[in-house]
């Protein structure tokens, strides 16, 4: 079974942390993620810029705004990682799906580190089956 | 569980919407100040007993409120002590008057403690403190080190500061779109001055630098309360790629290093990241302004991996703009720096000798025009400038970058000599 663990912390404290304070924290994380990487189940871990570098496509509306998306009545459903030159061409993206499945909002958030973990088509990915869908292996 | 750190950082975090919402509250920064103390010290024993509040801001609101009117009613002998128990029971504060507490004036209340700090009959050095003081909660020991004098100095100049602004009559009303814009301008400015306290600071004095950082703190809040201001975005950005070189611009010996010169692997990715992500997004409002454009000088140097590989013509189109938006002789002299890469000394030159009167007094022209004429090989002329420069060095690192070039020079003729 593949999750995603999604971090959630008071942001203003992280952000104010001093740099040596973020180091440390890092490099605990660090630590506790080698183990679960070395077992091959720690994929691509991500950590986002702070939400004032987000923008947020609605989709109904076609109305970009500043910031994260703010709404609590909607969940988060599930998220893409996308590689593109600046955000215009991010929201061109978050437009084309928006085509194909309207209703609710993308929010465009920065990502500032990207490990990529062990590989998920890799060498310690098995066969597994869930759901009737087949997972790739090797 | 909840450790120490933890506590101290959501204070710490806290601190400017509490002190803010308290502010208009009792309507004294005085009084403010001492409720945010008092509910600060009260949190240090219930949070670590009772575990952090949701919401520790409104937390500290709350509680900083009821303690000074409680404080009000005790030392009044008029109203009747009120049963201890009554007065100090937190336990039950938190859930419903987090809800209860109008999370809309959130920013009116920030922009105008924020405000007092800048207003216009306090100099540069009185305002900064003031705001480090207020609204950052920097203790006036930590300031008084940022600015090398004693600490009952200090305490002299924030206590003049606030006595100042206190007579100032900050109206306490929901401000206008005019007056919010106007505010947010004023308060941007302290903010940027605060960095420039801090980026200005040689690489022994850590604790002026570490007021870099706390202008970045301030810039992020500024941003969280005005979302889609591109001005704001790019005032933060301006200051994370600048500081984001940081650990590049002093040598082993404490010398300033030329950008030129700076190892680029050691600049901090982190922060360039979201300040070119910052830009990105103000760049969609087709609205430019003074700090957007400097971020985006100060990004194009970012995104060159090599010193050889900057976009110096598109500096030069973006000092244009500055010039433009913002003219100033200093703009100008920047500009020719740009000009210089792309079209020669001589160009850059042409540009700057009409600004020499103005900039008689101004370190960076003579150490400028010094280079220029160095690149032209008019030698006699450049140790004239430089001369000039050192003389007008205000700090060290200044100092020491000309000197360097007078050495080269002086070692120059002795070797033909």
């Amino acid at each position: 079974m593949m999750y995603a663990v999604l971090c959630y912390n008071n942001e203003e404290m992280i952000c104010g942390w001093t740099r040596e304070q973020d180091d440390a924290v890092m490099a605990a994380l660090t630590k506790a993620h080698d183990k679960w990487e070395k077992a091959g189940k720690l994929k691509p871990s991500i950590r986002l810029l702070p939400t004032s570098a987000a923008t947020t496509l609605h989709k109904q509306q076609d109305l970009v705004l500043d910031g994260p998306y703010a709404e609590t009545k909607e969940a988060l459903l599930g998220f893409y990682i996308i590689d593109v030159d600046n955000l215009e061409e991010g929201l061109a993206f978050a437009r084309d799906l928006a085509q194909a499945n309207p209703g609710g909002a993308y929010e465009l958030r920065p990502i500032q580190l990207y490990l990529p973990g062990a590989p998920i088509d890799g060498a310690y990915a098995t066969d597994r089956e869930y759901a009737g869908d087949k997972v790739p292996a090797k | 569980m909840i450790d120490q750190a933890w506590i101290e950082a959501a204070l710490t975090s806290s601190r400017p919407q509490a002190v803010a919402a308290l502010l208009r509250y009792f309507r004294d920064l005085d009084a403010a100040e001492e409720a945010y103390q008092e509910a600060c010290l009260r949190a240090l024993k219930n949070w670590s007993a009772n575990g952090p509040p949701r919401d520790p801001a409104a937390w500290l609101i709350m509680v900083g409120r009821n303690a000074a009117l409680d404080q009000k009613r005790k030392t009044s002998r008029l109203t009747a002590m009120p049963d201890e128990s009554q007065v100090s029971d937190l336990d039950d504060v938190e859930t419903p008057m987090a809800e209860r507490l109008d999370h809309s004036q959130y920013r009116d209340d920030v922009l105008r403690l924020m405000f007092i700090c800048c207003h216009p009959d306090l100099p540069a050095t009185q305002q900064i403190p003031l705001a480090l003081r207020i609204v950052s909660g920097l203790s006036v020991k930590q300031i008084a080190r940022a600015f090398l004098v004693g600490e009952a100095a200090m305490e002299q100049r924030i206590t003049r500061a606030k006595a100042k602004v206190a007579g100032a009559g900050v109206p306490f009303e929901t401000p206008g779109p005019v007056e919010r814009a106007e505010r947010l301008a004023a308060v941007m400015q302290m903010t940027y001055l605060v960095f420039n306290e801090g980026y200005s600071a040689g690489p022994k004095d850590e604790a002026r630098a570490d007021l870099a950082d706390e202008a970045i703190r301030l810039g992020r809040l500024l941003l969280r309360m005005f979302q889609a201001e591109p001005e704001v975005m790019g005032l933060l950005a301006l200051m994370l790629l600048q500081h984001s070189r940081q650990p590049a611009r002093f040598d082993a010996n404490g010398d300033a290093v030329l950008m030129e010169d700076q190892d680029r692997r050691l600049w901090r990715t982190k922060l360039i990241q979201e300040g070119l992500a910052l830009i990105d997004k103000a760049m969609r409002h087709q609205r430019t302004g003074p700090y957007l454009v400097q971020a985006a000088i100060a990004a194009l140097h970012a995104r060159a991996m090599r010193f050889e590989e900057t976009d110096w013509a598109g500096i030069d189109a973006l000092y244009a703009t500055l010039e433009r938006l913002q003219p100033s002789p200093v703009v100008t002299l920047n500009r020719a720096v740009a000009v210089s890469k792309t079209k020669g000394p001589q160009a850059a030159l042409d540009m700057i000798e009409p600004l020499g009167e103005r900039l008689a007094n101004y370190f960076h022209f003579h150490g400028a025009k010094g280079g220029l004429l160095l690149q032209m090989g008019r030698k006699r002329e450049a140790r004239e400038s430089f001369d000039r420069a050192i003389a007008l060095a205000g700090t060290a690192a200044e100092a020491a970058h000309i000197r360097m070039h007078i050495d080269r020079l002086i070692a120059d003729t002795e070797k033909r000599a």
